[in-house]
């Protein structure tokens, strides 16, 4: 008859008990605030759509002080996000070697961080040549 | 002049299933030298103070991979740990988690050997070859590509590290698809697709969330996330490209 | 051992991910922040005139249905997954809820991109 009788702890509030999950967490959270800003150019589509009236009350909301704040928490969370992103990405990617030598993750992420700024340098142009 | 006695404390979960409930916390005065490894204070306490206390160790060098075990809460090699390191706040040890505590410090690795096994970690000629033939030729670049991935000591600290398999044991684990990919990319070996059923599978992969935290453990830098991470794209590849790749008769 | 669909909804959550990760914080920051405000670009920058201009293009609609779309797919699968690392059981149920209002999401876009015309 065994003796044995092995004991399983229990995984609940595991991603509190060290800060590298912590920061996971926060990465992962970040996902709500892509979700809340596509849900807010849903709703702006939708008052395209339904004409000249909506749209501008669309607009309206936009302008208040409220939807300014949460914007401005918007683009906090959505910078962390794309920090996050390009922090992670090199894992995703096999052995890249350049002339002879290994690619470092710190290279990837940082030319993935380059790219974003690049690219959010080229919309801001984009819309400023395109102003009325 | 004779350096003044050092103590540490250090709290071990202890578990005896012929006596014990649940497991319980027990402290230990361990007197210490700067050199002196976790391990050593376990082996102090096993001799000294406590001869019923029950761990697992070898080699005392960080190959064998047996002493992991969870080190104030992270998981580490006892005999690469240092107790200074905790001086002196003390430390708290525990078996490595998300394994089954069998008894003390000696967690039930069953589950991972059975893993092991399944993904056939052998090399898998691409076609046959004879003896006449010789050796196999791999070229450095060639050996650059799995080397890494066969630094693994099978110590389990990523299985410890990582939540997915903390939360659902039926994940394959960090460390056995790190192996996979190791026989994967050996120019010498041609059993790629044999072993994809179990990448694409839930169980593979895809259970993987991209923690990391395997990787930031590993005592032999195999970077476990990336070989997970990186046959994520391997196995889309083969989800998607399937019905244009003809089938090998 | 069974093959999993995972791929498909992987996929849509990288292409979200890498979208809103280089365009995320501008379009934030133009939309939310600049436009309302007129700082740096004006106010009448997203007028109906132009903005009903923007979306009737071939490019434009695009753009749009591509952001919101990618985004909504990307956060749905981040957000499922997220549940289970919390402890939630994550079913087929929680999948169809997930996944389920991605679709719809990017069904209202479409339908809402083809009411605008060209």
């Amino acid at each position: 008859m065994s003796a044995r009788r092995p004991y399983m702890r229990p995984m609940r509030g595991w991603w509190r008990r060290d800060p590298f999950f912590v920061r996971y967490m926060i990465r992962e959270a970040t996902a709500l605030i892509v979700a809340a800003y596509a849900l807010v150019l849903l709703a702006g589509v939708l008052c395209l759509a339904q004409g000249e009236a909506a749209w501008n009350g669309w607009l309206t909301q936009l302008r208040s002080p409220v939807s300014i704040v949460l914007h401005v928490l918007m683009l906090a969370v959505m910078i962390y996000h794309t920090y996050s992103w390009f922090e992670i990405m090199p894992k995703t990617m096999p052995a890249l070697f350049v002339g002879g030598k290994r690619v470092t993750a710190t290279t990837i992420t940082m030319s993935g961080l380059a790219a974003a700024v690049a690219a959010a340098a080229a919309l801001l142009a984009l819309a400023w040549m395109l102003r009325p | 002049m004779a350096e003044a006695e050092k103590i540490i404390e250090i709290e071990v979960l202890r578990y005896r299933p012929e006596q014990d409930a649940a497991p319980v916390a027990q402290r230990y005065r361990v007197p210490f030298t700067d050199d002196m490894s976790v391990l050593q204070g376990l082996q102090y306490i096993k001799d000294h103070i406590d001869g019923t206390l029950s761990f697992r160790w070898s080699c005392r060098m960080a190959i064998c991979g047996s002493c992991g075990m969870m080190i104030d809460g992270k998981p580490r090699l006892s005999c690469k740990t240092f107790l200074r390191e905790f001086h002196p706040a003390g430390l708290r040890v525990e078996a490595l988690a998300h394994f089954p505590i069998e008894r003390d410090l000696v967690a039930g690795v069953d589950d991972f050997i059975v893993k092991l096994e399944s993904i056939k970690p052998y090399l898998i000629p691409k076609e046959s070859r004879s003896l006449e033939q010789g050796e196999y030729l791999q070229t450095p670049h060639e050996l650059e590509q799995y080397e890494q991935f066969s630094s693994c000591i099978n110590c389990m600290l990523c299985y410890a590290a990582c939540p997915q398999y903390g939360l659902d044991s039926k994940f394959t684990g960090p460390g056995v698809l790190a192996l996979l990919h190791r026989y994967n990319v050996d120019s010498r070996d041609g059993g790629r697709e044999q072993r994809m059923q179990l990448v694409n599978a839930e169980e593979g992969v895809w259970s993987c969330t991209a923690v990391g935290y395997c990787s930031e453990v590993c005592p032999k830098a195999v970077d476990p996330a990336n070989a997970v991470n990186l046959n994520k794209v391997n196995s889309a590849k083969d989800y998607f490209l399937r019905f244009v790749r003809p089938r090998k008769p | 051992m069974k093959r999993s669909n995972a791929p498909v909804f992987w996929g849509l959550f990288g292409a979200g991910g890498m979208l809103s990760a280089l365009l995320g914080p501008m379009l934030v920051f133009i939309t939310g922040i600049a436009v309302p405000l007129g700082l740096v670009l004006p106010r009448d920058f997203m007028s109906y005139p132009r903005m009903l201009a923007f979306a009737q293009h071939w490019a434009g609609k695009s753009f749009v249905f591509a952001v919101i779309a990618l985004f909504i797919w990307h956060a749905a699968h981040r957000i499922f997954h997220s549940l289970h690392d919390v402890g939630i059981r994550t079913g087929a149920v929680a999948k169809l809820i997930f996944y389920g209002a991605a679709l719809l999401v990017t069904l209202l876009t479409l339908r809402a991109l083809l009411v605008i015309g060209f």
